[in-house]
């Protein structure tokens, strides 16, 4: 659909683009991601020639658009920019078919059209076609803005960080509205953004770049769990890689502040903090911060009258882990155990934090296998909070 | 009190010498006002599109505009014009390009630069995005351009009677030889009623081409 062969753009010395090759298949969604400043923007602009390449080709559906009138070249085109850019002087029906009127349809057609689009969308039409943009919210204008790329049925269309300006939980809305537009629709769209959610949310395909150069071009899955390179790490995040639960160490996926106790304390300070940080166990550590046993809420209240330093009633500590095991031995061990949670150790057997089951769901959801996250998360969610 | 009824008799006494004397004055301001339209706005347009046309024009408008009214006239008889309308009628449409085009030039450069943007981006081509997009997001600001152009023009065209033009500046000369204070009101309150009238009119015009979808009350 759309073909950059060798495409470079300078100003001046300065290389804004440098010899991008890529290629993006119909009814693909293609996301351009990078720090600003890689030409991800540039390189979006260069298809419907608001700017011109330098050298190097660009083929829209086999042609070069450098043969092609501009004009026409644009209109069959779809254009989604940041600020929205809805006309203020025309209503929401003039603004959704501007393109449509500028290629001669009837005000019927153009009519019926906007009609069409906006029930798309779930607006509906009686309440918004004879209304102004700035009587819209900015959700809604922006919702306007993408109908307008749709209404002269372009097969392409370009966005260049057409949510950046919203605020989140409606940028997320029309993140999931786009998703099913593009499902419906079968668009072949090129993204720009610089916000590595939105990419692995809307993309088939991510592109990556870096000072004008591609860096990486994959599936989110793919780059999620093959990185090409450092930068791609960084830029994608650390905790939102793919890897597998032999690569993942329990010191990354512990609490660091479970509920201690010192072993000389007194039952009464015990069952304070119990009582405050609402849990029915501490873990007794001595002066040395090493793992001595547990206490647990029925000990500390049979004997209270009795009175006396925690030690005096340790329970001993359950099975625990070390620093630097997996989580794949980990979640052994809880299984064998039949424990609800882990302590974790050092090598000197110091308390360094706390393995629970929510512990390992945050794990499931986040690093291990984000998937589960889209069709899972109302149940795992719910077996966290319980947990905690 | 006298002085009043005294102008009001004079009125009585000569009704259409002071008529006549009005629509001379208006005829006077409102075709050059009228030509400075049809040569600044297209001016101004194209100086938003070729970058040393905006410099130049608007050097060369702002010199004008700082040359003294008196001074205006009395070159506008040097350079040939002779006396009567012709001359003052050519002063005035100068003093009117200013605003106008200034106003154009400023009204079509402030809309929004991303609109613009995406306008080209959908395929207008340069004339429709001047006429579908800044043109309408332009027009009360060149309409305030006009509505300016037009009172300066009442003012000065009073004094256009210096070079031999007509209009409601004759009262006022004559007013001010004869020291008759009634017939000097007669030239001043017709030109400040008029300029008021002008900038009332001017100012309802103006909203009304202001799109709906900006005015105020939509906000």
């Amino acid at each position: 659909m759309v073909k950059f062969e060798q495409v470079t753009k300078k100003y001046g010395k300065h290389q804004v683009v440098k010899g991008l090759n890529l290629s993006v298949k119909k009814g693909e969604l293609v996301t351009l991601i990078g720090p600003s400043g890689c030409g991800k923007t540039t390189t979006l602009k260069m298809v419907n020639r608001l700017i011109e390449p330098t050298s190097g080709r660009i083929f829209v559906n086999g042609r070069d658009i450098m043969e092609q009138d501009p004009v026409q070249l644009r209109r069959s085109i779809g254009y989604v920019i940041q600020q929205i850019g809805l006309f203020p002087n025309m209503t929401i029906m003039q603004n959704i078919t501007v393109v449509c009127k500028l290629q001669g349809w009837t005000r019927e057609q153009c009519m019926h059209r906007a009609e069409e689009l906006l029930r798309l969308v779930g607006m509906d039409p009686k309440l918004y076609l004879d209304r102004y943009p700035t009587e819209l919210s900015g959700g809604q204008q922006q919702r306007i803005g993408v109908l307008r790329a749709l209404a002269a049925n372009p097969e392409l269309i370009l966005m260049d960080e057409p949510f950046g300006a919203l605020d989140p939980i409606t940028r997320e809305q029309l993140q999931s509205e786009l998703k099913k537009l593009q499902e419906q629709l079968q668009k072949t769209i090129i993204f720009v953004t610089h916000d590595m959610d939105e990419a692995l949310k809307l993309a088939d395909r991510i592109v990556l770049m870096k000072d004008g150069r591609i860096i990486q071009a994959a599936e989110p899955d793919e780059m999620l769990r093959h990185p090409a390179d450092e930068f791609v790490t960084s830029f994608i995040g650390k905790d939102r890689l793919l890897r597998s639960p032999d690569e993942v160490f329990v010191e990354e996926v512990m609490h660091t502040n479970p509920v201690t106790i010192e072993s000389y304390r007194g039952l009464a300070e015990a069952l304070e903090r119990m009582r405050k940080r609402r849990v029915d166990s501490l873990m007794v550590v001595d002066n040395k911060g090493v793992l001595a046993g547990i206490i647990t809420i029925r000990v500390v209240q049979s004997n209270l009258t009795t009175g006396g330093p925690v030690s005096n009633y340790l329970s001993p500590p359950p099975a625990a882990v070390t620093v630097g095991q997996t989580v794949r031995q980990a979640v052994h061990l809880m299984a064998e155990q039949g424990a609800g949670y882990l302590p974790v150790v050092d090598e000197k057997n110091r308390l360094q934090g706390l393995m629970t089951r929510a512990s390992l769901v945050d794990i499931l959801t986040d690093v291990l296998w984000p998937d589960i996250k889209e069709n899972g998360e109302p149940t795992a969610a719910a077996g966290k909070e319980e947990d905690r | 009190m006298q002085v009043l009824q005294k102008s009001l008799d004079y009125i009585a006494e000569n009704p259409a010498q002071f008529i006549g004397t009005i629509q001379e004055h208006l005829f006077l301001v409102l075709v050059p006002v009228a030509m400075a339209i049809v040569v600044a706005v297209p001016l101004g347009i194209l100086a938003t599109r070729y970058h040393w046309l905006e410099k130049i024009a608007v050097s060369i408008t702002n010199i004008v505009q700082t040359i003294p009214s008196l001074a205006m006239l009395a070159i506008m008889i040097i350079v040939g014009l002779g006396l009567g309308n012709k001359p003052a009628m050519t002063a005035l449409f100068f003093y009117s390009l200013l605003p106008i085009l200034r106003n154009t030039l400023i009204g079509i450069k402030n809309v929004d630069s991303f609109l613009k943007e995406a306008a080209t981006g959908m395929g207008m081509t340069n004339l429709q995005l001047l006429l579908m997009v800044e043109l309408p997001l332009a027009l009360s600001v060149i309409m305030a351009g006009i509505r300016t152009a037009t009172v300066i023009c009442i003012g000065t065209a009073t004094l256009a009677v210096y070079i031999g033009a007509g209009g409601v500046g004759t009262y006022i000369v004559r007013g001010l030889q004869l020291m008759q204070n009634h017939l000097l009101l007669l030239g001043v309150v017709p030109a400040a009623v008029m300029a008021l009238l002008a900038d009332y009119l001017l100012g309802k015009i103006e909203y009304l081409l202001i799109p709906r979808g900006l005015r105020a009350e939509n906000k």
